[in-house]
């Protein structure tokens, strides 16, 4: 089994916001998944940044009315 | 005839290209239009950026080499169209005295550091009852009082899920660029989001007055 090494808080939280963008890579992300299955303040700031971080998204979603869609089925007829 | 063959298999190759344009376009069409509603702040402009998107879109699309880069390439399009319709129609020119390296003070403003209560009892979160009650408008208002560098990375990152390496490539900068503007973005973010908070009375007692309320409480009990 490979070791996993063991970080701290300030590290943890330092790659906390590219971990939430899944853009950490796999050595890091799990040193850092360790370190939120133990700390109980770093893990509570990870949820609390991806709640956040769905609700934004939740927040930006848009319909598009009726009018956008005919106009740009319009535009595009022209091509 | 070789001539007219050739003008046939040319109208049908187009076709083809139009109604597969045509497709990926109205499939995408309201993330195109969630995006340019934060870029631009109200309906009508976002409607014309969209429009506008797609015009250009079509006329340059043979200059998006891979088929699969098609949403990064249409969003590079929009932000691109954003930004240059920004500086036509800025009075004065775009005078942001936003330096690309955030200082500390404002990448490390943590929303989570205000409203987390450590001593508080399991059960008790303070920090999500105040997401809880956070509305969408209250997230729209936050996102459109950043300065239009910050915005655009928060709406490609947070709103339409791009990666770090593609926002590099929509917006032609290094990924360490985006990541700075990200964290700085996010930073003010928060802070945004903090005030409002605080005008809008959905925090009752600051952190610091009810530390110093815990701390009272277990210095009397000793
Ligand atoms: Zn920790």
């Amino acid at each position: 089994m490979k070791k996993t090494k063991t970080i701290g808080c300030e590290e943890a939280l330092k790659h906390l916001l590219a971990y939430l963008d899944q853009e950490l890579g796999s050595a890091k992300r799990r040193e850092l998944e360790q370190h939120i299955e133990i700390c109980r303040s770093c893990f509570s700031r990870a949820e609390f940044e991806k709640l956040l971080k769905t609700q934004l998204r939740e927040a930006g979603r848009e319909m598009v009315g009726a009018s956008l869609e005919k106009r740009i089925k319009t535009l595009l007829g022209r091509f | 005839m070789m001539p007219l063959q050739l003008n046939q298999e040319e109208t049908v190759t187009q076709a083809d290209d139009r109604s597969s344009f045509e497709e990926k376009v109205i499939g995408l069409l309201d993330q195109l239009f969630g995006a340019a509603m934060r870029l631009v702040k109200n309906r009508e402009d976002a409607e014309d950026l969209v429009a506008e998107t797609v015009t250009k879109a079509w006329t340059s699309r043979r200059s998006l080499k891979d088929p699969e880069n098609f949403r990064p390439w249409i969003f590079r399009i929009l932000t691109n169209t954003f930004i240059s319709d920004c500086r036509k129609r800025a009075v004065r020119p775009q005078t942001e005295t936003f330096t690309e390296n955030p200082s500390d003070a404002e990448t490390a403003f943590s929303l989570f550091e205000e409203l987390h209560q450590p001593f508080l009892l399991w059960w008790s979160n303070p920090e999500k009852e105040f997401l809880n009650k956070l509305l969408r408008e209250d997230l729209e208002k936050a996102v459109d009082a950043l300065p239009q560098l910050f915005r655009i990375v928060v709406v490609l990152s947070d709103l339409e899920g791009f990666s770090y390496h593609e926002m590099a490539g929509i917006l032609k900068v290094p990924v360490g660029t985006v990541r700075s503007r990200l964290a700085r973005g996010r930073g003010l973010l928060q802070k945004a989001l903090w005030r409002h908070a605080k005008e809008a009375g959905l925090i009752k007692e600051s952190k610091k007055s009810s530390e110093r309320f815990y701390e009272k409480d277990k210095n009397d009990r000793l």
